[in-house]
């Protein structure tokens, strides 16, 4: 923990002090969304043709689209022309001037999750001007991942130095046209990450957003984009425990990943955006399209996400089983609590021959926080012998919350195998007397009781990630008994 | 035995009821128990023995109506559970509850540093805790392969009951109450859990021993025997009682409760 928070506090200054440059600073487009304006995006991050021909498709077909309302959930309408598409990362300054200017509910967060003081700082928007020794940090990093031949970059600069990738892969798994928010994230994403991994490679680190050059103030629309070549390995972190606060409400990102022959990604993710306060005013509408392709033979992906923030989650991280033999796995907490909504869950489809899959999914409602999980399993008639195993467990605390099961299964052929488990519990009140009997308190009970239940996926989840989300779901429980 | 001074608890008149309903279950109940005593509590099915266990403990399905509870002096039922536990009070329950994914070894460390945080001693390290829990574990013959289970997730009766008393151990308490440890016990694992309570006997610690049959007081030789019935204690005695309890059947305190209802 100590060598990253030090060099996650040397990061911070980095990015301070090299991040951006001066002339972009002062950049703004106008509200709303047209043609004009997407030209504009596309001329500011200096893209290629392809790129702006490829928004200005999006934005044509996102304009015959309508936004769905099967999901189970509720918020007002979203004014689509009332939002700024392209806005630069904040000149230094304009925000909080120290720890003292910001909300203090925050700094309680930061200080129960163990956030370093400087990450803090950095997190909540307050300048940091202290000087540390960080060019070394990052330059290692690039080095090292260089020496592989690994490629870790923003997804704007990918654009400029790796055309080539981008043109082959963007849009191959989500395509332009895929739903209502993909399309309009293709239309207008601002930035990202960007992975590449070479054939017979097995990356020689976990690639972590925290340590991705460039990555302010691309959390509205974000375009992420991984692929593993032949035999290739990669471990992607995304996201933070720390409560991410933003003044955009909506978020709409896309994932996509792409496996060849042999490769696997492992991709997790620990969501914090701010939830809304706890009458449910305010918070981050997180709507998100993620999906990877199992394009090689026995390639394999691997979801795992931590989801306790945002105000109404809608996402459903999928794998397309297409090589023979490969390997789909979702593991998923999703908490709410006060008035969150989340409707999150998977798709599997499988198209190879004895292809696999596994779901995993836990969901934790409080207060009057509602959960559904809605997963699509779809077995095509070419799968033969393809396998797939679902467990969903929900638990409940309190009376005013609720937990929704939606599973969609789809088989086609005979040789598959489907199992589906699921359950529902509460916190009983027998369980709670007997941890306080043994002199624990109510309120670590609680964290204990919720831990306990998602203790298999955050087996999956790499250590040190594991051990914040786990302090994590203590704090987003606070308050909801008693 | 007696004890010179004041004893450990004193319970007086305790009436209770369950909340948010008007069924009685305990009608006046007074006892005393010193340090170093063994009390056992018999009685039918229904009696409200298992009520008096609970309500000492704190459980708050149930409300005290009447009387009062004195523990080292101090008013009982103005602590929560949790405060009862730091100030001592430790109960062996009847049905241990399972806690899915929460390692056994874990949860009571977490117990038992709860408890000496809140006593201002300081807190065990893992391996101290290990080191103590191995010790313990012997007392009530565990298997080592317990600690990499979840607490009490997939035992079986008689693990469950030995999980109790090797909590006890560890969390060394003043006052212990069992409920029903003896119940779906067979004969063998009953002679394990009965001499891990019997080598926790001191004159420190007082136990009350709550148990529908005699048979475990041939392992367990109490101080004092009550017999409850309908919510009152109808008879007291030594463990000759217990005895001539296990000839007679509670008809010996049937009567006893036929005049109550008379009155």
């Amino acid at each position: 923990m100590s060598t990253s928070a030090k060099a996650l506090q040397e990061l911070t200054s980095r990015q301070y002090k090299y991040g951006f440059v001066t002339d972009i600073e002062a950049d703004t487009v106008p509200r709303g969304l047209n043609e004009d304006v997407i030209r504009l995006i596309s001329a500011k991050k200096n893209e290629p043709e392809f790129m702006l021909d490829w928004r200005l498709k999006a934005f044509r077909h996102w304009l015959t689209m309508k936004e769905p309302r099967w999901q189970n959930v509720r918020y007002a309408p979203i004014d689509y022309q009332d939002i700024v598409y392209y806005s630069a990362p904040k000149p230094k300054g304009q925000g909080p001037k120290s720890l003292e200017e910001v909300d203090p509910e925050l700094v309680k967060a930061f200080d129960k999750l163990g956030i370093p003081l400087e990450e803090q700082k950095r997190l909540s928007g307050v300048a940091v001007d202290a000087v540390f020794d960080s060019v070394s940090v990052a330059t290692t990093f690039k080095e090292k991942l260089a020496k592989a031949g690994v490629i870790f970059c923003s997804f704007s600069e990918a654009v400029q130095n790796h055309p080539e990738l981008v043109k082959k892969y963007l849009g191959s798994v989500v395509p332009y046209s895929d739903n209502f928010f993909a399309t309009l994230n293709s239309a207008v994403f601002s930035d990202g990450s960007f992975v590449y991994v070479p054939k017979g490679v097995r990356c020689p680190m976990e690639l972590s957003t925290y340590f991705r050059i460039n990555a302010e103030n691309t959390g509205q629309f974000e375009r992420t984009l991984i692929v593993a070549e032949e035999g290739a390995y990669v471990s992607y972190l995304e996201g933070c425990t720390a409560p991410m606060r933003d003044k955009n409400q909506l978020h709409a990102a896309v994932v996509e990943l792409v496996a060849l022959d042999n490769a696997r990604i492992k991709y997790s993710t620990v969501q914090n955006w701010y939830p809304g306060d706890a009458q449910g005013r305010g918070g981050i509408y997180n709507f998100v399209t993620k999906r990877g392709a199992c394009r090689g033979r026995a390639s394999k992906i691997s979801w795992t996400q931590v989801e306790t923030g945002s105000a109404i989650t809608w996402k459903y991280p999928s794998v397309i089983l297409q090589g023979d033999d490969s390997v789909g796995e979702f593991h998923s907490v999703a908490l709410t609590n006060n008035y969150q909504q989340a409707d999150t869950g998977t798709k599997m489809i499988h198209i190879g021959k004895n292809t696999r899959s596994t779901i995993l999914s836990k969901g934790i409602s409080a207060g009057h926080g509602q959960n559904t999980y809605r997963g699509l399993v779809k077995i095509q008639k070419g799968a033969a012998g393809a396998r797939n195993y679902t467990q969903c467990d929900s638990l409940l605390l309190g009376s005013n919350c609720g937990a929704h099961t939606m599973p969609y299964i789809e088989v086609k052929n005979t040789s598959s195998q489907v199992e589906h488990e699921a359950s529902t519990s509460k916190i009983g009140e027998d369980q709670l007397f007997y941890c306080t009997q043994r002199g624990i308190s109510q309120e670590d009970a609680v964290s204990m009781i919720v831990n306990g239940f998602c203790r298999e996926v955050f087996k999956e989840l790499p250590m040190e990630f594991a051990v914040e989300a786990q302090k994590l779901l203590s704090v987003s429980l606070e308050g909801s008994i008693g | 035995m007696t004890t010179p001074t004041a004893p450990m608890l004193r319970i007086k008149d305790l009436q209770v009821k369950v909340r948010d309903s008007d069924k009685e279950i305990l009608r006046g109940i007074d006892l005393e128990v010193g340090a170093g005593e063994v009390h056992a509590i018999m009685g039918p099915n229904g009696s409200g023995k298992s009520t008096l266990a609970q309500v000492l403990a704190g459980r708050e399905t149930f409300q005290v109506t009447k009387g009062e509870v004195l523990y080292e002096g101090k008013d009982l039922l103005a602590l929560s559970p949790e405060e009862r536990a730091v100030a001592g009070i430790f109960m062996a329950f009847q049905y241990p509850v399972e806690i899915p994914g929460v390692g056994n070894l874990y949860f009571l460390r977490t117990a038992l540093n709860a408890l000496r945080k809140r006593r201002g001693e300081e807190e065990l390290d893992a391996m101290d805790f290990l080191a103590l829990a191995k010790e313990k574990m012997k007392l009530v013959a565990m298997d080592p392969s317990f600690t990499g289970r979840s607490v009490n997730e997939g035992f079986s009766g008689g693990e469950k009951k030995r999980n109790e008393i090797f909590q006890m151990a560890v969390l060394d308490p003043k006052l212990a109450i069992l409920d029903e440890t003896d119940s779906g016990l067979d004969i063998d694992a009953l002679r394990t859990v009965a001499s891990g309570v019997n080598s926790l006997r001191s004159k420190d610690r007082a136990m009350i021993v709550i148990t529908h049959y005699q048979r475990l007081l041939d392992y367990i030789v109490p101080d004092r025997v009550h017999v409850m019935s309908n919510g009152r204690i109808v008879r007291s005695g030594d463990r000759e009682l217990a005895l001539e309890l296990e000839q007679k059947g509670y008809a010996l305190v049937e009567p006893a409760v036929r005049q109550e209802a008379a009155r």
